[in-house]
């Protein structure tokens, strides 16, 4: 063990003697701020896009969207909600607001409701701790496209029958129940939710997201959409448990800034309520707008940059014939090869904590907003973005041992990590091929710099053009390390077998 | 440990190609052995299959009785140059020496000693990119000598030193013999090592072709031949035929005689009235005895099919 760190004491020197390696190093660092820079001043000119601006946030912090109409009345403790949605329908999508209209005025709808509803439009019963955006609630529901669901606190989503038009929720204590019928006698359970026990608002609500085609081309993506009204009409509604005396109140909740704040509408007709609404209530997603993970853009060309001083860490000393002294000095290869990875390991990961950092940092400075990243999701990016440098390199090392050519191996790693990563991520590959790119090749481990989150109950281009990889953060990464460890082995079979 | 180097029935092909072919010999300690032979004879090889560089098709090489690749700090006990121009450019010669050291635990107080030992204290900081061929091997010397090894072996280490490198590295070299270590030297000049081997070990197409202490061969390939000087050529030539020796004309007024000690020419010569100048027992040089024994080996390199058999 003392001879392996001898090894990669010898290892070390030789890194930081050669000047041109320990200035690339900071030209990964430079690379990686300037992107930043770039990246920062560039949307900061073209403004927040969907997802930006001060968007609520959800119980367990992620940024939400919280618009809807509501007809409630105060429920305090126990109780229960009964209803039936007879209809939900949708409405062409507007035409562009036109300027100097009241931006606060209750504006009800020009075209009338009669399209079909967006697959996420929902009608249903609700109960919520308060009007205040962002706040918990469960409800229980009929949705556009998507049957009866049962959601709390936007994030959380279960699946009811697909015909049922009755619905119940029936609050007890700490926890909220809903139930669904087709026919108003034969009750099954959708799902349960957790809500604080205490004062709570309960009733019916109207919410859709906007209409939204995406579309994707060489170098970009877009959306484009506009605000969609779903209009629900109810029926048999009962609640039990309410303030003796209580009616029924119209309030729409909304985000201050959300550009598809609710209408407010409620027609109150004998047994029958019509509402409508607009704006969603769900879990904000991404879309071609700016995105934290962008303050990272400089990762591709300081990997470049580390790759090219991995390859050339081994290949120059096969090129100049020093490998013979470095075996001459050390026999056993492989602990050769496990030095070099570990010292090149070492720094590239330190130099990419530190270029990360302050890329991130930067980034967020001249943006001014985190984009609701909680600080483990940037630390997460932070750290994984260090690793992926860090674990490219040895990637890089190891080719660079198997090819024993500078720029054969620096060629081979660009074209396996960086290519795939930018024809995937700018949508100059379809999202398909583009996907399965990003699952099969090392640039697979991008994936640990995205921060947006695949929701099912949310309609959205999942694709790596809109900033969505196919793995997860870490599984991403994993795929990078299992092309390494593949490239490892083969170096050290061939480090065996070959003459110095 | 036992200052040896004991090279054992080595084979090595390339293809079709044989480089080694049972090369045997062993490098004894206190004294300069030199490896000679033509480029291509395989003295390279065999240093690379003794420092657990390149694999052998059959034998063993052994330092102090343990295969190298054994060794856990292997510049402790071998010391070897085999490319001064195995450098990066622009890392400096202390830099190039200090990794090696610290490979070994050694530290920077040994490499600037090797430093000073080979002359290179002054420019140890520099780039070695920038260094003269005199200066890399220098370098390469100082490497081979960081782990203080018993055992040194050097490849080529004149190539591109001017006269007073090499006289430097002669009596460099004689010095560490001197110490007890084991010397081996390779060169395929065999000038450069004149004075300075004390064992010589002769090799072509791969295989050992003689392995001897150079008094022995110097003695074999002077043989008993007598440089004659006179001015009665025809005569003196017809008086020592007669008495059985061969005369060769090697000059205007010099004859080489062979078959007769120096002694018996002056008689033959006095007793026969020819006139003479010089009498002298001939001594051969160290090259012209090593191109005696490689002669064949030369031959056989012109002739690339007998080589590739």
């Amino acid at each position: 063990m003392s001879g392996f760190v001898g090894l990669l004491h010898a290892e070390l020197t030789k890194f930081r003697s050669v000047r041109g390696w320990v200035i690339g190093c900071g030209l990964a660092v430079f690379l990686m701020l300037l992107f930043a820079g770039l990246a920062g001043a560039g949307n900061s000119h073209t403004g927040n896009g969907p997802g930006g601006g001060a968007l609520p946030v959800g119980p367990d912090g992620t940024r939400v969207l919280d618009g809807l109409t509501l007809v409630h009345q105060p429920l305090d403790g126990d109780g229960s909600l009964t209803v039936r949605v007879a209809s939900l329908v949708g409405s062409e999508p507007p035409e562009p607001p036109q300027d100097g209209a009241a931006p606060t005025a209750p504006e009800r709808p020009a075209a009338p409701p009669t399209a079909a509803p967006e697959p996420w439009a929902k009608a249903g019963l609700i109960v919520k701790s308060g009007t205040a955006p962002g706040s918990p609630y469960a409800a229980v529901m009929v949705t556009g496209g998507h049957g009866v669901r049962m959601q709390h606190d936007f994030v959380h989503d279960t699946a009811g029958p697909a015909d049922a038009r009755w619905l119940r929720l029936v609050r007890a204590g700490g926890t909220v129940t809903g139930y669904a019928s087709a026919d108003g006698t034969a009750w099954t359970q959708v799902g349960t939710a957790a809500l604080a026990a205490g004062e709570a608002t309960a009733g019916i609500f109207v919410a859709t997201p906007g209409h939204e085609e995406f579309d994707q081309y060489p170098g970009g993506a877009s959306s484009i959409g506009g605000k969609v009204i779903a209009t629900g009409t109810f029926d048999n509604l009962v609640i039990a448990g309410g303030r003796p005396g209580a009616g029924w109140e119209t309030r729409a909740v909304a985000n201050e800034n959300d550009p598809q704040a609710p209408p407010l509408l409620s027609e109150h007709d004998g047994d029958t309520f019509t509402v409508q609404g607009s704006g969603d209530v769900a879990p904000a997603t991404g879309g071609p707008g700016p995105k934290l993970e962008q303050t990272l853009v400089g990762s591709f060309a300081a990997l470049t940059v580390v790759a090219v001083l991995g390859v050339l860490f081994v290949t120059t000393e096969y090129r100049r014939g020093l490998v013979r002294t470095t075996f001459t000095t050390t026999p056993g290869r492989i602990r050769v090869l496990a030095a070099k990875a570990v010292v090149l390991g070492a720094i590239t990961f330190a130099v990419g904590l530190v270029a990360s950092t302050g890329a991130l940092l930067l980034g967020k400075a001249i943006l001014g907003e985190d984009y609701g990243a909680t600080v483990g999701t940037q630390v997460r990016l932070v750290v994984g973005t260090a690793a992926l440098l860090a674990v490219a390199a040895v990637f890089a090392l190891a080719i660079g041992t198997i090819l024993r050519r500078g720029a054969g191996a620096v060629a081979a790693v660009v074209v396996l990590i960086t290519l795939p990563y930018i024809l995937s991520v700018a949508a100059v590959l379809p999202a398909v091929p583009a996907q399965w790119v990003l699952r099969l090749t090392p640039a697979a481990a991008f994936a640990v710099q995205q921060t947006l989150h695949v929701w099912p109950q949310v309609y959205q281009a999942y694709t790596p053009a809109f900033g969505y990889f196919p793995l997860s953060a870490w599984g991403g990464f994993a795929v990078l390390c299992g092309w390494t460890a593949a490239a490892l082995a083969i170096a050290a079979v061939l480090l065996r077998r070959r003459d110095a | 440990m036992e200052a040896t180097i004991k090279v054992d029935g080595l084979r090595k092909t390339y293809g079709s190609t044989v480089a080694l072919d049972g090369m045997t010999f062993t490098v004894n300690p206190g004294r300069v052995t030199a490896f000679v032979g033509p480029n291509g004879a395989g003295k390279s090889t065999t240093m690379r299959v003794v420092l657990g560089l390149d694999r052998v098709d059959a034998g063993t090489a052994l330092i102090g009785g343990r295969p190298y690749r054994s060794l856990r700090t292997p510049l402790r006990h071998v010391g070897a140059l085999l490319d001064a121009s195995a450098l990066h450019p622009s890392r400096s010669g202390r830099d190039h020496l200090l990794w090696q050291a610290h490979s070994q635990r050694l530290g920077g107080k040994r490499v600037d000693e090797v430093l000073r030992l080979t002359g290179l204290a002054d420019v140890g900081r520099r780039s070695a990119g920038g260094y003269s061929l005199g200066m890399r091997q220098r370098l390469g010397v100082a490497g081979a000598l960081l782990g203080d090894p018993p055992v040194l072996m050097l490849d080529e280490p004149f190539n591109g030193l001017d006269p007073e490198g090499i006289r430097w590295m002669r009596g460099f070299l004689r010095a560490l013999a001197a110490e007890g270590r084991a010397v081996l030297v390779s060169s395929h000049l065999m000038s450069e090592l004149q004075d300075t081997a004390g064992h010589l070990v002769v090799v072509g197409r791969g295989r050992v072709v003689a392995d001897t202490s150079v008094a022995d061969l110097i003695a074999a390939a002077s043989g008993d031949r007598v440089t004659l000087r006179t001015s009665a050529r025809t005569e003196a030539m017809t008086a020592l035929a007669r008495e059985g020796a061969t005369v060769a004309v090697t000059d205007r007024d010099t004859l080489t005689v062979d078959g007769l000690p120096a002694d018996r020419v002056v008689v033959v010569l006095s007793g026969a009235g020819v006139p003479f100048s010089e009498v002298a027992a001939h001594r051969a040089t160290l090259e012209e005895a090593y191109m005696d024994l490689t002669r064949d080996a030369v031959e056989f390199r012109a002739e690339p099919t007998e080589v590739a058999r």
